[in-house]
């Protein structure tokens, strides 16, 4: 484990510093409609992922919120190049990843991991506990297999696992323990960034609070970088530093923690935070909610002008005319409204 | 087992429900004992976690329970007067949709695809208030508007599979509200949506509630809703009711170590926590009748009485229930 350890936290070369890890510019990523049988034409395309932008420092949680379909978990595999982008550039420690290919792209990867929301269906059934583990490395060529048993037993009792269950199945384990499982996995390669997309949405109430410790205990130990994909906010809100609430495949708001959870400046982020229950009934007494008309338009073809101007209880005329510019309003809070001045709906 | 007072307004008394299922690693001791009451027009929330036994007891209620593999062993429940428990196939039938109704957590598998939500929405206008073909579609179409789809008579012509699932669930809740039943269960109805929907979904039921005055047992897993929602929570863990109280009584002052753990582990949207207080452990799995306290393996607060006799369901004060043997607030023995 000492290896591990000291491994993991990188000393980054002295011209690297001032770098973020990652930094996502323009992002796009579009899947193509097709109709016809033997001659297949493009009629459409799923804008997925429609231009985003934002970058993520060493050991930094990045929240991405936004309700299903909205393009966050596409937004996650595209930047570890699972998906090819349709447009813009991955910088990761300097390097863009859009150009990598074949064998180089797979050394980068190493350094970036992901962790699944399912934790049934991303575990092989077929493979032990052990061998589970041991995949990375062994597909990394990083270590011979006679070497391997002491890392894979280090990374599950890393976990909180026990390392005499490494010859089980996955099926003879609990959600949150496969969850775990998963986490020991992500770890093997000593990743600088791990992508943890709903990682905690399929567990129990009690087990989510020992899955999400785990995450923080490890970011502490190795200088770890999240991004933390979630459609529950005020998961989101405990594990981040910085958040994005994601509508439509752009990026609504962004901004610190705290300011953005205080200081609401999109119309869809405040109709957000007020959708979500506090477990507090004198709270909850006192909240007023801002309920939100219909339902997200077909990313297929999205609204002019404001994507979220359908369901916006303040939309004026030039919201639908004129796409909202992506701007800075104070330090580090980013916003795509017209009217992100007028305090929105909350004000308005 | 305290019996909860009888009330001339419960329109459900449930009692000492035990129900069983027979499987592969041998029976599993899914209720163990369950007794609450609903009164006219309140919400009670069922709260806790996936296979704590919430789900088997609104089935077991409507006697869903397929048999085999499940068995009701034992208890009765009281619906105005009558024990439906005892009812012969046909009487529950006639309860079952038109008195208490049900909504599922997934409106895409509870209704059938095959047939248009018209179809589907008149067949308990037709089969129990004897409406003709007609009358049941003008009263489709009311039901459809009431819950807020839009072009109501137009939708009825279209199959469950063209609707969003948020639309989708509105038309669940059209459905068992279209006999204005008594009782409305509705298990995890907003489980698979999106937050912004969801808000929409309860804002629903909460006018729909206030206009019919249907008395409403919501089962979920999470804590939030139930706070916004219920009048009194009864929380379930490993087929027993470990807690229950009003609604305010319940999160200002949780006296069971489950309730309090689940309520500590908690991230707030409206608070910063530094680090979450998670339950260590994992709930259990029930393949035998618990002899002591099914929460002991994961309990912070055990004492020796604990692990070897079972907690009864007593009151500590007016309406509050737990089913524990110590007290929270001191860590001692409750004398």
């Amino acid at each position: 484990m000492m290896e591990l350890a000291t491994k993991a936290a990188p000393d980054p070369a002295p011209a690297m510093t001032d770098q973020p890890l990652l930094r996502v510019e323009d992002l796009v990523k579009h899947f193509p409609i097709s109709r016809g049988i033997v001659i297949q034409r493009m009629v459409g395309a799923v804008r997925a992922v429609d231009g985003i932008n934002f970058q993520v420092s060493r050991g930094e949680t990045f929240g991405l919120v936004g309700e299903s379909g909205c393009g966050k978990s596409t937004a996650g595999r595209t930047i570890l190049q699972l998906y090819r982008p349709t447009a813009g550039h991955v910088w990761f420690e300097g390097q863009d990843l859009t150009t990598l290919k074949g064998e180089d792209l797979r050394f980068k990867r190493r350094d970036m991991q992901m962790i699944f929301q399912d934790p049934y269906a991303s575990l092989n059934p077929r493979m032990t506990i052990d061998d589970i583990v041991a995949e990375p490395l062994l597909v990394h060529g990083l270590l011979q297999r006679g070497e391997l048993r002491d890392t894979v037993q280090d990374l599950l009792r890393l976990v909180g696992l026990n390392p005499k269950l490494g010859n089980r199945y996955p099926h003879e384990f609990s959600g949150g323990q496969r969850q775990r499982i998963g986490v020991a996995r992500a770890l093997a390669l000593q990743p600088r960034l791990i992508i943890c997309d709903e990682p905690i949405s399929a567990l129990d109430v009690s087990i989510q609070a020992q899955v999400v410790n785990l995450l923080e205990d490890l970011q502490e130990r190795f200088n770890l970088a999240y991004i933390f994909i979630a459609h529950d906010l005020s998961m989101v809100r405990h594990i981040s530093n910085r958040v994005a609430v994601m509508y439509m495949g752009i990026f609504a708001e962004l901004a610190d923690r705290d300011e953005l959870f205080n200081n609401p400046l999109h119309p869809y982020t405040q109709a957000l935070l007020s959708a979500v229950p506090v477990a507090d009934p004198v709270v909850e007494e006192q909240r007023r909610r801002i309920i939100l008309e219909g339902d997200v338009p077909s990313p297929v073809n999205p609204p002019s002008g404001c994507r979220f101007r359908t369901r916006c209880p303040v939309a004026r005329e030039r919201c639908a005319l004129e796409v909202p510019e992506w701007r800075e309003l104070s330090r580090g809070h980013w916003v795509a409204c017209h009217f992100a001045e007028s305090g929105g709906i909350i004000q308005g | 087992m305290l019996i909860q007072q009888a009330n001339e307004l419960n329109v459900l008394e449930v009692k000492d429900l035990a129900t069983r299922f027979q499987t592969q690693d041998g029976t599993v001791h899914a209720v163990n004992g369950v007794s609450f009451f609903l009164k006219g027009g309140e919400t009670l929330g069922l709260v806790g976690e996936s296979g704590c036994g919430k789900s088997v007891t609104a089935l077991s209620i409507l006697r869903l329970i397929p048999e085999p593999p499940g068995r009701i062993v034992r208890g009765k429940a009281d619906f105005l007067g009558k024990d439906l428990l005892q009812m012969t196939p046909e009487e529950i039938r006639q309860v079952r949709g038109a008195q208490i109704a049900m909504v599922f957590q997934d409106p895409m598998t509870s209704f059938n695809p095959v047939l248009t939500i018209g179809r589907q929405l008149t067949e308990p206008l037709l089969l129990h208030l004897g409406m003709t073909k007609k009358q049941a579609e003008v009263r489709a179409a009311e039901l459809l508007e009431m819950v807020g789809i839009p072009n109501a008579a137009d939708r009825l012509k279209d199959y469950p599979h063209q609707f969003s699932g948020g639309m989708r669930q509105r038309v669940m809740i059209a459905m068992a509200l279209s006999c204005t039943p008594q009782v409305l269960i509705a298990d995890e109805p907003t489980t698979a949506l999106d937050v912004t929907i969801q808000a929409q979904i309860i804002e629903l039921v909460k006018r729909l509630r206030d206009e019919i005055g249907m008395a409403i047992i919501w089962i979920t897993h999470d804590l939030g809703i139930i706070a916004g929602l219920a009048d009194r929570v009864t929380v379930m863990y490993g087929g027993y009711i470990i807690e229950h109280a009003a609604v305010k009584e319940l999160y200002a002052n949780p006296l069971h170590p489950y309730t309090k753990g689940l309520l500590e582990s908690l991230p707030r949207l409206d608070q910063r926590r530094e680090r979450l207080t998670s339950i260590e452990g994992m709930p259990p799995l029930l393949l035998e009748e618990p002899r002591y306290c099914p929460f002991v393996p994961r309990c912070t607060y055990a004492q020796d009485r604990c692990r070897v006799e079972n907690p009864p369901q007593v009151s500590v004060a007016p309406g509050h229930e737990i089913a524990c043997w110590v007290d929270v607030r001191t860590g001692e023995l409750r004398s």
